[in-house]
């Protein structure tokens, strides 16, 4: 019998560490935070199936309404390219791949913004991370986007000419990395205000439109270029000042990877900005780091209010 | 013994807005004054010693669903903390967490992940909740179908089944029919032989008064009585009962006292009594300078009827006590009978033969009358046999 066995056996209780609730606004530990999430992924991976299936099972046409919406755009803006006579040779490849990253923000976001307020029950009744709300936006969010690469792929397939090109597919992963970040940060940030401020939804709405035609999704970033950098404002290369729009960098990077045509054929203007693989890199890491930064101030800002949710909503 | 949540000067305040600011422009416009201040809670404080079950009691809005809320931590307190040690799992409404669109099957696992379940571990419980909550048949069927019986079926068999240290429970036990509450008891019942920690939010005293070992009572965010559930429930009758104004819960002269009260059931039962069973109501006198005589009353109230379903008097029953002097002794004797369930309140008087009141404790002593079905007794009966020939 070893010596040191305890006479008696310790309440099971007492070895585990207390919690502490107090009147402070929780603070942001981030290490400690993050455990907590893990510990609650079932809650995340349930409440994305959940909102899959509500969205889905009930229509007829289930996941195919999320195909249709790049097929639509795909359509209508194929009409307005061929009414402009604009040439761009493969050009549902070229749209394609940089809507559906743009998709995957707007509806992560869109959906992001309702989160809390529509899951008020939810918050109301169960304690859990309130942070899984809007993960679970950016989640479904990004189901989609796999789902609608699927027709990208197919598009991809169906053009012989159009295959992909090995340096420049290097770029899709920090693409989308640099894109869930991103997303994720503003996801976090437009929840929580919501709650408070629900102009924060219309605003979204006119942000996203204005956003869209900021960023060279259905036009070529050269044409962007070519009017822009012979401009100086305040004495700053306006053409920089677009880039520092995140979205357009990671536009570029999605249409660099995928579509890859910069320059269709020797004489011929070029498509995308004819910029250096590395400097593209260089913008994506910079966006990178800016969305990081920008994630943990979201986050922090959102469990700060998280708090107060239950009472708010 | 160690202490499973430690309450310490809990406080919680609400703004009340009379049109509450939700848009930018309203926020810039309306001045802040518009809202009023509400304390739900204040300054509440109190220990749950581990494996106890502790009753909330109050009127509606004394603050009794705020305190557990900010136990479970979906409401920040204003002032205080709260600590607790172990997984915590709370019931604060019916089907919460339960979405409309997804089967029966779905929302075990979804309700299960709230509370800290991982897949697999649900797997494990899942046959037992669906055998637990009755619904075999219809776990496939999405939870907008189902009555309202059933979601807190579902409800509580996820909860109890989660393996929580510390259940928190709002007055969701009162849905359902009476075989499920019997069994939600019995399930209560079993948590407390492990040894875990429940706090009872009920307006059902009995419930109280069967089940808990501790109860406190709010009354406007505030503790007003703290202890033993009869103690708790007293006070609480007697909160009731003082709004009326005549209501005086204790009064008399004291030239006699009454020194102590027991009700006891024919089955040996301490303030407990089965229906179709007798019982005792034993009262102790006491009296320091002798009187010539006196006469000793009592009367038993249904908290639910506010009526007077038993009286009697000593005089009245052509008993005299005679002189007293030092300690007395009386007992009632009650036959057998056919009393409903629910709670009673036993008033005991004193008075002397020409009416003066010596000693009145009105509706001092709470009475059980337990749900026939509750536990399965020893009928306290004696058959006779007869033979007969032919």
């Amino acid at each position: 019998m070893p010596v040191d066995a305890p006479i008696e056996k310790e309440s099971a209780i007492t070895s585990i560490p207390a919690v502490e609730r107090t009147s402070e606004p929780p603070r942001l530990q981030v290490r400690e935070r993050l455990r907590e999430l893990v510990a609650h992924r079932e809650v995340l991976v349930n409440l994305v199936r959940k909102e899959l299936k509500v969205k889905y099972t009930a229509s007829v046409l289930g996941a195919v309404w999320s195909l249709l919406n790049p097929v639509m755009f795909l359509a209508v803006f194929s009409l307005v390219v061929f009414v402009l006579d604009n040439n761009v040779p493969d050009f549902p490849v070229f749209l394609l791949s940089g809507l559906l990253a743009w998709n995957f923000l707007a509806n992560a976001l869109q959906a992001g913004s309702r989160s809390v307020i529509d899951n008020a029950n939810l918050v109301k009744k169960m304690a859990f991370p309130r942070e899984i709300l809007p993960l679970s936006a950016v989640g479904v969010a990004l189901f989609d986007f796999l789902l609608q690469s699927v027709v990208l792929l197919l598009f991809i397939a169906v053009y012989p000419g159009h295959g992909f090109q090995l340096p420049e597919l290097a770029l899709y992963p920090l693409a989308i990395v640099t894109m869930l970040v991103f997303a994720t940060a503003l996801t976090f940030w437009v929840a929580s205000l919501n709650v408070r401020y629900r102009d924060v939804g219309h605003l979204l709405n006119l942000a996203l439109l204005v956003w869209f035609w900021a960023t060279p999704i259905v036009y070529q970033g050269w044409l962007v270029q070519e009017k822009l950098q012979t401009v100086r404002f305040l004495g700053l290369d306006v053409w920089a000042l677009y880039l520092l729009n995140p979205v357009a960098v990671i536009v570029l990077g999605f249409q660099r990877a995928l579509y890859s045509i910069v320059v269709p054929g020797p004489g011929q203007e070029p498509i995308l900005p004819p910029m250096r693989l590395g400097t593209l890199t260089g913008l994506l890491l910079a966006v990178l780091a800016v969305s990081v930064l920008l994630l943990f101030l979201a986050w922090r800002s959102f469990f700060h209010r998280s708090g107060d949710f239950a009472e708010e909503l | 013994m160690t202490t499973a949540i430690a309450i310490d000067g809990i406080s919680k305040m609400f703004r009340l807005y009379r049109e509450r600011p939700t848009s930018l422009k309203q926020r810039l416009l309306v001045s802040r004054s518009r809202s009023e201040e509400f304390w739900a809670l204040r300054d509440v404080s109190f220990d749950i010693a581990e494996g106890s079950s502790l009753g909330l009691v109050g009127h509606n809005g004394s603050g009794k669903t705020t305190l557990l809320k900010c136990i479970a931590g979906i409401l920040r307190p204003t002032a205080g903390t709260i600590r607790y040690r172990g997984r915590l799992a709370a019931l604060l409404e019916l089907g919460a967490g339960f979405h409309p669109d997804l089967t029966g099957r779905e929302n075990v696992y979804l309700n299960a992940s709230f509370l800290g379940l991982s897949r697999r571990q649900t797997d494990r419980i899942y046959d037992d909740v669906v055998a637990f909550a009755e619904l075999e048949e219809f776990m496939d069927n999405q939870v907008k179908f189902y009555s309202s019986g059933m979601l807190v079926r579902l409800g509580f068999a996820v909860a109890v089944h989660v393996d929580p240290e510390v259940l928190l429970i709002d007055e969701v036990l009162a849905v359902g029919d009476e075989s499920f509450q019997r069994r939600c008891l019995d399930r209560i019942r079993r948590f407390q032989s492990e040894g875990r920690t429940i706090v009872l939010v009920t307006h059902a005293l009995d419930v109280v008064r069967q089940v808990c070992d501790e109860a406190v009572m709010l009354d406007h965010g505030r503790v007003q009585a703290i202890g033993a559930p009869d103690d708790v429930v007293r006070t609480l009758r007697h909160r009731l009962l003082s709004d009326d104004p005549t209501f005086v819960p204790e009064e008399g002269s004291r030239e006699v006292e009454i020194s102590g009260v027991v009700l006891e059931s024919d089955g040996g039962l301490r303030d407990t009594v089965y229906s179709g069973e007798g019982m005792t109501i034993t009262v102790d006198l006491r009296a320091d300078v002798a009187v010539p005589d006196a006469a000793v009353s009592f009367a038993v109230v249904s908290a639910s009827s506010n009526l007077h379903v038993l009286e009697g008097k000593t005089s009245r029953l052509g008993v005299s006590l005679g002189p007293i002097d030092g300690k007395k002794r009386v007992r009632f004797r009650i036959p057998p009978a056919p009393w409903a369930s629910g709670t009673y309140f036993v008033s005991v008087g004193l008075d002397s033969p020409d009416g003066r009141l010596f000693h009145v404790q009105t509706q001092h002593y709470p009475l059980t009358v337990p749900d026939v079905h509750d536990v399965a007794q020893a009928l306290v009966v004696e058959p006779t046999v007869e033979v007969e020939d032919l």
